[in-house]
């Protein structure tokens, strides 16, 4: 076994096992750590068959953002987890049954995986070889030219979800002051204020 | 090269573009206030894109490497598409307007959905198909919640939403089992690989999981649940528009990738897709019958029709396409023509959903009370309605392909289910006597709902011959299944 | 012609149901009619210039000739022609009737105009009932089928703020889609095993579907017998044979006029209609043709104990309807399609006369149908007595064995009941007998009807008694038209539907050609004493023709060649006419003995029926009640499918469920309500488990099945 096997395995093992523990962890922020394990495994699997910038994306998107943005909002909101939990341990025996049946099927088709003829043929071409390009350069080979379709409706996706977070959450308050800098800026003084001669003695 | 593809994509691109400039024009003008122009102007570009697509699209083009295909059927699905989405909008326009729903971010979501389906619906690769799949999803599932102060719209919305992705979650790993044995995400790669000898399991339970997802699309039992309380919460011209275009564009999908990426092994979705379709059509013939509220009714009518046009598809032959083809697009029809109704039921000034308020609706509103009945009539499959038609062409396109006993099944199916479109005449004429709606209709939905009848009622008629729905059909089908 | 005749009906209904605000109530029920009466006229020139030969007269053609749909014609040959004079003649004849019925109904409030509706549903349901008859495919036929259904929906719920009779409407629809489904299944076997469903194509293959088998769930069934079958259960339907006859009494809620036109004469033979029309196929299935005449002969019988108590006027001719049709089925399964066509044909006539007769009485009496209530309307409205008299006489049978006097049903009926007698074994026996049986029950309630609705003392509110008037001129011009065709139809066509082989081969236009039997040497020498002894194949015993010497034919041919088919030893029609004399006069004592004993119960002694009725309750109680059926159905398929469809349906407002529906409101069963509530339960965790669960199911479903 290399150092690369090892590694390999080591990361997968990691991911595996952080993944499971987000799932099953009780402190929701835990949770939130034990994803941001994951995704780390990930990059490092990544890196592993030499596809440093997704790597690099990994961290920096979804560890960096994703999953900080994850752990603000699950500080933010009071959920009662126990609460949910107790209601999920009501399902647990059936949906672990299934699970089992489930996993032991996937078993039976990974067991005997063969791969269809000519898979080779098929897999070769997507990037050049690192020494020809290098990774982010063969990216934006492929993504610009052979995924160019994939690639502008998945702008359009963003556009959308961009739209509807709008859409769902930006309130239009009647009954909050604003301010208008060109209002203040056209002011006329002439026009706001107005000068009274108050003779003394009298008062208005 | 590029300039090519791209000459391929030009009603995609009309309507992306169409969107974006929408949005900028409406956020620097008077904003809402011209959202009912700004949909009547959406509603008019879909229908010219149809007109577009109906006038210059011939043969098979095939553009980005295999990633998109335009070919007739390609073309009668997305006419369907735009088409029906047009009418869904305009009639929906005054029912948004009383209830001060319609932004105008209405109308570009509406876009950029329909987007999302005319691109599904011409994926020749995994990838496109799941980005198309996510544009047209993720529009959907903000319009379904846009009514935003309701915890019903909120509700359906989140639940569309969630279960949507776990739905994701089935198609892409699904996919990517897919991908893993054929080592290109190809439909026309795929099919090679599919074809040369029996499938391994783990290619099967691929396609299993991939059908799956699509079956939550096109809301075919087991993976229907979120269809009635989704159809229910959502403002009803949302409803409306659920309940049409983007069925038209899951069925197509669903032809398009069994048949163009698993086209050489039928005997192994065949069964799977014929299993989807008897439980789709009795779980919305039995379950719709204690229904009282009328969009509930509807959202287990549209399961059960989903489970009519799958029968279709099982027969895996090119009769059966064509007659999904035919089923979808007569189902279309009609849906649009019953929702222009039930846009417009109202009581007392708001809008109402309980199928009770329609007691003795006959005796005072007797040309609406007709209109629906045919609606009715031709949705339970009654001859001489067109709907019969749609009913006919599955049935036998599955006996034609030796499953006769799914013939059957859709038979008893379709029997239960007359009961309770009937159940909706029977109220409508024989109900008791009583307040019930007001009767006003606008001039939209009222003539959505006359011109939908009329068709249902007199298309069947020999010299019309469903308007050479037929012949559109059967060459959308002969491109499919080669 | 043809096809003027076929839509002749439509324009009416399209002119009364949309024009009426242009051209007035009036002139929509005289557009109407008059079209109806042009159709009328069509169908006598179509009958009498047929000549046996059959013919098509192509509509439209689909223009883009797709796979799955088919061209559109009129096929005429016998029975076609048959059904066009027997439709068209009681159709125009009820409509002109509903002129002085539907004049003024209480069930309508003043300034509602009904009666524009009320004559282009009548106009509607004649044309698609000309649609079925006419088709020259299954389809078309189909089409018509569901139309005629569509039609009597409309018609029997026509007074829609009586409850009851919507409820009556959907119940009518929902038993007839039972039948349907059985229907289309039978279509779906038919293309499955010729790959068409053009008559021209299916009817020759009936002999070679009797070769074929039909693999269905592992079942190797013999595909003429599967086909038979079904479109059998189909006819059931439509017919109102047992087991699905519950809604034809039900329907009797609708007008008058309707219950004679729909459930009398038309819509309810079109049962029969299509077995004789499928007597090709029929003919190679003798377990299903056995089967028809089952439930013909128990249906005869059973609608017949029914009727006896029946104290409703229309209730008691709808089941006499019913009865009736189990006659038409019984000749139709023995093989003789011509006897049971005739007997359609004369039925058609006097059933539609007792119901418009039933009709007038209703309308003199102010819509009073109990016959209780009625009494010594003899003086009062006399022409209508005398109607009802010809139409009693004719559907008891009233005539003179072996020879030529007698009314229609007489012929008709006799020629029933001796082929099923000739048609032999413990079958043909077991239905003689029930008809025979049921002879004596139609003879009594028959007679019953009228005399508690003619002789006796009034009885009920003396009000109506004293302002009952005859009817107007409209409503007695079709009964006396009608009278003529039961008293004349039989006599005039005897010879054509049950004379010698040769004349019913001429008549149907099927081939026919002297029989080689060794028996006919025998023929000269025999005489009459030595026919009656020797009951088989002798002679033929029709006396009164004295047709000695008279050469034996038989009908021989192919399947699909004319109107109506006979297998190669199909010989019932000439057996029919040599049956012993007993036989031939057995349905007269049974017409006698029924009288006689109706005589003796209202005439002579009145209150005997009571005593008896209490001293027997349970009988009377399970005579009055159907034989208990709806209450069993209500049992075992509507209480159920209620329950289910709780079942799968989410809590909500479940008491709304429409208690109307059939008549019975059904408490919540608060236990489904809990368990529904649980499966839609509005969480996502349990959607998206039931989405895992679906998943699972199916990949293991997949796997297994590549495994093994």
């Amino acid at each position: 076994m290399t150092i690369a096997d090892f590694t390999f395995y080591l990361f997968a093992a990691v991911m595996v096992i952080a993944g499971l523990l987000t799932v099953t962890a009780r402190n929701p922020v835990h949770s939130v750590l034990w994803l941001i394990l994951a995704f780390l495994s990930g990059a490092g699997l990544f890196v592993l068959v030499g596809a440093e910038f997704v790597a690099m994306l990994l961290i920096i998107v979804y560890v960096g953002a994703v999953a900080v943005l994850f752990l603000f909002v699950v500080m933010m909101l009071d959920i009662d987890f126990a609460e949910l939990k107790a209601e999920m341990a009501k399902y647990m025996p059936l949906a672990g049954l299934i699970g089992v049946v489930l996993l032991m099927q996937l078993a039976l088709a990974f067991g005997p995986w063969t791969f269809a003829d000519g898979i080779e043929g098929r897999l070769a071409n997507p990037t050049p070889a690192l020494d020809q390009a290098h990774n982010t350069q063969a990216l934006g080979l492929i993504l610009y030219d052979r995924y160019f379709l994939a690639f502008q409706v998945s702008g359009l996706i963003l556009l959308v979800a961009m739209i509807g977070a709008i859409v769902l959450t930006l309130r239009h308050r009647a009954d909050v002051k604003r301010q208008d800098i060109v209002a203040q800026m056209m002011r006329d003084p002439k026009k706001a204020l107005e000068l009274k001669d108050v003779k003394p003695g009298q008062g208005l | 090269m590029i300039g090519a593809d791209l000459s391929i994509l030009i009603p995609e691109i009309v309507l992306a573009v169409f969107a974006m400039a929408a949005m900028l024009a409406a956020v620097y003008t008077s904003k809402d206030a011209v959202a009912p122009a700004l949909t009547w102007g959406t509603a008019l570009i879909f229908v010219v894109m149809a007109f577009y697509i109906a006038v210059t699209g011939e043969g098979v083009r095939v553009g980005f490497n295999g990633g998109f295909v335009d070919d007739g059927f390609a073309r009668f699905a997305k006419i369907t598409i735009l088409l029906s989405a047009a009418a869904i909008l305009i009639v929906g326009i005054e029912f948004m307007q009383k209830s001060d729903l319609l932004r105008f971010e209405y109308p570009i979501l509406v876009t950029l959905s329909v987007i999302g389906m005319m691109v599904m619906v011409s994926s020749g690769d995994l990838i496109v198909l799941y980005v198309g799949l996510e544009l047209q999803s993720l529009a959907l599932y903000v319009i379904a919640s846009l009514r935003r102060d309701s915890v019903r719209s909120t509700e359906a919305g989140l639940k569309y939403f969630i279960l949507g992705a776990l739905s994701s979650g089935l198609l892409l790993y699904g996919a990517s089992l897919v991908y893993g044995f054929a080592g290109t995400t190809q439909f026309a790669g795929i099919i090679e690989t599919a074809t040369a000898g029996e499938m391994p399991v783990g290619l099967l339970i691929g396609l299993v999981f991939l059908i799956s997802g699509l079956a939550f699309k096109v809301s075919a039992a087991p993976f229907h649940m979120w269809t009635p309380d989704v159809y229910e919460g959502a403002p009803t011209p949302v409803t409306a528009l659920l309940a049409t275009a983007p069925k038209v564009a899951a069925v197509a999908l669903f032809a398009r990738v069994v048949h163009d990426a698993f086209g050489g092994a039928v005997g192994e979705w065949q069964q799977v897709v014929a299993l989807l379709a008897v439980l789709s059509m009795f779980l919305g013939s039995i379950a719709a019958i204690g229904q009282t509220d009328i969009k509930r009714l509807m959202a287990y009518s549209s399961i059960g029709h989903m489970g009519f046009a799958l029968m279709g598809l099982a027969a895996g032959t090119e009769q059966g396409v064509e007659a999904m083809l035919i089923y979808i697009a007569i189902y279309v029809t009609m849906n649009i023509g019953t929702f222009s109704f039930i846009l417009s039921m109202e009581k007392d000034g708001r809008h109402v959903t309980d199928i009770s308020a329609l007691s003795s609706f006959a005796s005072r509103e007797g040309g609406k009370a007709l209109a629906l009945l045919v609606l009715m009539f031709s949705l339970a499959g009654v001859p001489p309605l067109v709907g019969f038609f749609g009913k006919y062409a599955v049935l036998f396109a599955a006996v034609e392909a030796g499953m006769a006993w799914l013939a059957i099944a859709g038979v008893i199916a379709s029997v239960i289910g007359a009961y309770y479109y009937l159940r909706i005449v029977y109220l409508m004429y024989f109900g008791e006597d009583r307040e019930g709606l007001d009767g006003r209709m606008g001039l939209v939905t009222y003539a959505g709902l006359m011109a939908m009848a009329a068709l249902i009622a007199l298309a069947w008629l020999p010299g019309l011959n469903l308007l050479g729905l037929e012949g559109m059909a059967a060459a959308a089908a002969q491109t499919l299944v080669r | 012609m043809e096809t003027i005749l076929l839509f002749a009906p439509l324009v009416g209904a399209l002119v009364a149901g949309f024009g009426w605000r242009m051209i007035g109530q009036t002139g929509a029920q005289v557009a109407a009619t008059a079209m109806l009466f042009l159709a009328c006229i069509l169908s006598w020139a179509v009958f009498l210039g047929f000549d046996g030969e059959t013919y098509t007269v192509p509509l439209f053609t689909w223009i883009e000739s797709g796979t799955l749909f088919t061209d559109w014609a009129i096929r005429i040959d016998r029975l076609t022609a048959i059904m066009l004079i027997v439709i068209t003649s009681v159709s125009a004849l009820v409509h002109l009737y509903s002129f002085g019925y539907m004049a003024h109904d209480e069930n309508f409030k003043d300034g509602e105009s009904y009666r524009p509706r009320f004559f282009a549903y009548l106009s509607f349901f004649t044309f698609a009932m000309l649609m079925l008859v006419t088709a020259d495919n299954l389809l078309q036929l189909f089409f018509g089928w569901e139309g005629v259904g569509v039609a009597s929906y409309l018609l029997i719920g026509f007074y829609f703020r009586k409850p009851s009779a919507g409820a009556a409407a959907m119940k009518a629809f929902i038993v007839n889609r039972v039948g349907d489904f059985g229907f289309l299944l039978g279509i779906f076997a038919l293309f499955w095993m010729t790959d068409s469903i053009q008559f021209d194509v299916i009817l020759p293959m009936g002999a070679e579907l009797a070769q074929m088998t039909i693999t269905f769930l592992g079942m190797e069934l013999n595909a003429a017998e599967t086909i038979a079958f079904l479109l059998f259960i189909g006819a059931m339907g439509k017919s109102a044979q047992l087991l699905l006859h519950t809604w034809l009494p039900d329907a009797m809620e609708g007008p008058t006029p309707v219950s004679a036109l729909i459930h009398a004469a038309t819509m309810v033979t079109a049962g029969v209609f299509l077995v004789c029309r499928m007597s090709p196929i029929i003919e190679y299935a003798p377990m299903a043709g056995n089967f028809i005449i089952i439930i013909g002969a128990v249906t005869a019988f059973f609608a017949a104990t029914v009727g006896l108590v029946q104290n409703d006027i229309k209730r008691v001719i709808a089941y006499s309807t019913c009865s009736q049709l189990g006659y038409m089925f019984v000749a139709a399964g023995v093989g003789v399609y011509s006897v049971a066509m005739f007997h359609l044909f004369t039925h058609a006539f006097f059933k539609a006369m007792l119901f418009l007769g039933a009709g007038s009485v209703i309308h003199a009496m102010h819509h009073e149908q109990d016959m209780r209530n009625y009494g010594g309307l003899r003086k009062k409205i006399p022409l209508t007595f005398w109607a009802m008299m010809i139409g009693t006489l004719a559907i008891t049978g009233v005539g003179i064995p072996t020879t030529y006097f007698g009314f229609a049903g007489f012929f008709s009926k006799d020629a029933v009941v001796e082929s099923a007698f000739a048609f032999g074994g413990d079958l043909g026996q077991f239905a003689f007998w029930s008809l025979i049986v049921a002879a004596v029950f139609t003879s009594f309630y028959s007679w019953r009807l009228i005399f508690l609705t003619f002789f006796g003392e009034p009885r009920g509110s003396k009000h109506t008694h004293e302002h009952a008037h005859e009817s107007p001129w409209t409503m007695l011009a079709p009964l006396g038209v009608l009278a003529v065709g039961a008293v004349f139809s039989g006599v005039v066509w005897y010879n054509s539907f049950f004379g010698h082989t040769d004349e019913v081969g001429r008549f149907f236009g099927v081939p026919y050609a002297q029989e080689e039997h060794v028996e006919e040497g025998a023929h000269g020498a025999t005489d009459e004493a030595h026919a009656a002894a020797d009951t088989h194949a002798t002679e033929s015993a029709e006396s009164a023709e004295g047709d000695h010497g008279y050469a034996h034919y038989n009908l021989v041919g192919a399947p699909g060649e004319g109107a109506i088919h006979a297998a190669p030893d199909n010989n019932i029609l000439n057996e029919a006419h040599e049956v012993p004399y007993w036989v031939k006069w057995s349905p007269f004592f049974a017409m006698l003995l029924g009288f006689v004993v109706a005589f003796w119960f209202y005439i002579v002694n009145p209150s005997l029926p009571r005593r008896l009725a209490e001293s027997q309750r349970p009988l009377y109680q399970f005579l009055l009640n159907k034989w208990y059926f709806d209450e069993a159905y209500d049992f075992l398929f509507v209480r159920p499918a209620r329950a289910l469809g709780r079942f799968l349906w989410k809590g909500g407002d479940g008491a709304v469920i429409d208690g109307g529906i059939n008549g019975l409101a059904l408490g919540i069963i608060p236990f489904f309500t809990r368990l529904a509530g649980r499966a839609q339960s509005g969480y996502i965790f349990t959607y998206a488990f039931a989405m895992v669960l679906g998943l699972v199911v199916l990949v293991t479903w997949v796997t297994l099945r590549a495994g093994g």
